[in-house]
């Protein structure tokens, strides 16, 4: 079983995101789920959420603590949040920023990290600054836990327009550092 | 056998609701039950269900309309939360005690004060003698399902009882995940439409409903109502097995027993929190401790018997309860189940939890903590005062 924990702010898109990461792994015949805790609902409010991904069923009803990854749609978050809270060691971190590798100074637990400007992608794509559907593509290019094709297509029929091409642009531009031998 | 996708517990409550055809949806939405709401109009608006939504004002009004629709012999449905259900109390009372059997879901919600919209079991908890039969789910698809086996149970000429279908808020009702959303044609076979005897409001032959009544009457009511209660055990335990039978999900009836044959300390839960027993169970087993679990599906009525069967050999239990009992310092289920074996005469240790008030988190990592308390009780630690999941 994989675990995911979702970091965002409200309005960003964070809930259906995960939403589609979990269609797409039920329609490839795994189980998943996700569970969001909303604090005030209200545009701007960091909202989180806790994803699983596996082969048999999941009983587990409770917050992620040692997530295998993390995501963060906005990296104001880095300095609110405790978002590097219970990293498994081999964990996969995926952030939305315009900072290098370097600017964010990851802790040690971080084996792979994802960086992409899904902000840039989504004014330049759907010409709004929801960076979901972007950040589903860097995603899928870090993970591999579910296909391209089914995310794309679950976004197409979500949210149709230009988001799955967001998608697309964000897993061509993501840029993935392997970390396993250090910084 | 229909198609398996992913949907929240809200959408899955909704969708049980309209396989079952109710003719009259009224409610008022409330977090985190809105949805529910949201859903059931949408339907009716796409034509994808045949009912009347009535637009109300308060969930005062939403059970008085119902209450009305059910005493003309329709089957109905509605849906709230907390505060919600405390404004529907009244005319709550009056639907079970009128005898009128419909469903009712509910998304578990703490109660204010202090402020809080999050997850919790006090709101049902604090109606529990209000004559509704209560039923607790652990996931989407066993509220889906619950919902039409709800009214298998409440329209029985043997019962002829309101059903509370009590999923927890936000850890079910936003839950997503993969529900079996089964034909229509095999809920129909399943639940024929409802076709009330015991009582018609019908203009063409008027009639005074609920006149005064002198005590010695509402005695007679009051027990035919608790004997009917008794009788829902044995009906919902067909309902789960013709349920079974038609759709291949086998529930248990009144508890789920897991891994609970051969165990000498068992865990007992009630709702969502059951999922992560179990894999606490699995977890400490692979320890080679033997523990099972014992999940409450049906509070009111209280299925003693059943639980007594359970746990008349094992050496402790814990109940981890999602509520307070206000004067004795533990949840409501550890009282019924201490009730119960008491009543049967046994005589076994036990410790009573509480936990995930207002949406704090029962983890893993709690309810291995409370088998090791088990586990030390086994070794013949003494009883324990009740023991709080903080941080």
């Amino acid at each position: 079983m994989k675990e995911i924990r979702f970091h965002g702010r409200g309005g960003q898109g964070v809930v259906k995101a995960a939403h589609l990461i979990v269609d797409s792994a039920v329609q490839e015949g795994k189980f998943a789920h996700f569970i969001p805790f909303f604090g005030v609902e209200r545009k701007g409010s960091p909202v989180f959420g806790y994803g699983r991904i596996s082969d048999t069923k999941i009983d587990l009803k409770t917050q992620v603590y040692k997530p295998h990854c993390v995501i963060v749609m906005d990296d104001t978050l880095l300095d609110a949040i405790p978002v590097f809270d219970g990293l498994r060691e081999d964990s996969i971190f995926i952030i939305n920023t315009t900072k290098t590798l370097e600017e964010l100074n990851l802790p040690d637990t971080v084996k792979k990290a994802a960086i992409v400007d899904a902000s840039k992608i989504a004014i330049e794509t759907i010409g709004r600054n929801i960076p979901n559907t972007a950040m589903l593509g860097a995603f899928v290019k870090a993970t591999g836990w579910v296909s391209l094709e089914h995310v794309m297509e679950n976004t197409d029929l979500l949210f149709g327009g230009k988001n799955p091409v967001a998608t697309q642009t964000a897993y061509d531009e993501v840029k993935i550092y392997d970390l396993q031998g250090g910084k | 056998m229909g198609k398996t996708i992913a949907i929240t517990g809200n959408t899955a409550a909704a969708l049980g609701a309209a396989l079952s055809r109710p003719k009259v949806i009224a409610a008022y939405p409330i977090t985190p039950q809105s949805s529910v709401v949201e859903y059931a109009a949408s339907m009716i608006a796409d034509g994808q269900l045949q009912s009347s939504m009535v637009q109300v004002e308060s969930e005062h009004s939403a059970m008085s309309v119902v209450q009305g629709a059910a005493m003309a012999g329709a089957r109905t449905f509605t849906a709230t939360s907390a505060q919600g259900l405390a404004l529907m109390y009244e005319p709550y009372f009056r639907m079970s005690t009128l005898r009128l059997p419909m469903v009712m879901a509910v998304a578990g919600r703490e109660m204010t004060a202090p402020e809080t919209i999050w997850s919790g079991h006090q709101d049902t908890i604090s109606v529990r003698d209000a004559g509704w039969i209560q039923i607790y789910v652990e996931d989407n698809q066993e509220a889906l399902d619950m919902i039409i086996q709800g009214y298998k149970l409440a329209e029985d000429k043997d019962v002829l009882i309101p059903v509370n279908i009590c999923y927890d808020g936000f850890y079910i009702s936003h839950l997503y995940e993969g529900v079996n959303i089964p034909e229509q044609s095999e809920v129909d076979a399943y639940l024929p439409p409802y076709k009330q005897e015991h009582v018609i409001l019908d203009p063409e032959k008027p009639m005074a409903v609920d006149p005064m009544t002198p005590g010695n009457l509402v005695m007679k009511y009051r027990k035919s109502h608790l004997d009917a209660m008794q009788r829902a055990f044995a009906v919902l335990d067909k309902a789960d097995k013709d349920f079974g039978d038609q759709f291949g999900r086998y529930y248990g009836g009144t508890v789920e027993e897991y891994k609970c044959d051969d165990a000498d300390i068992v865990l007992i839960t009630m709702g969502a929190m059951s999922g992560t027993a179990k894999a606490a169970v699995d977890e400490k087993r692979a320890q080679g401790v033997k523990v099972g679990l014992l999940k409450i599906r049906m509070m009111r009525p209280f299925p003693k018997q059943q639980v007594a069967k359970v746990l008349a050999d094992k050496k402790a239990y814990a109940v981890i309860d999602k509520n307070v009992v206000f004067g004795w310092n533990t949840g409501a289920v550890y009282m019924e189940t201490q009730a119960a074996l008491n009543q049967l005469g046994y005589k076994i240790a036990s410790l009573p939890v509480i936990g995930g008030l207002g949406g704090a988190d029962i983890s893993l990592e709690h309810m291995t903590n409370v088998i090791e308390k088990l586990e030390k009780m086994n070794k013949g630690d003494d009883e324990q005062e009740c023991y709080w999941l903080e941080d």
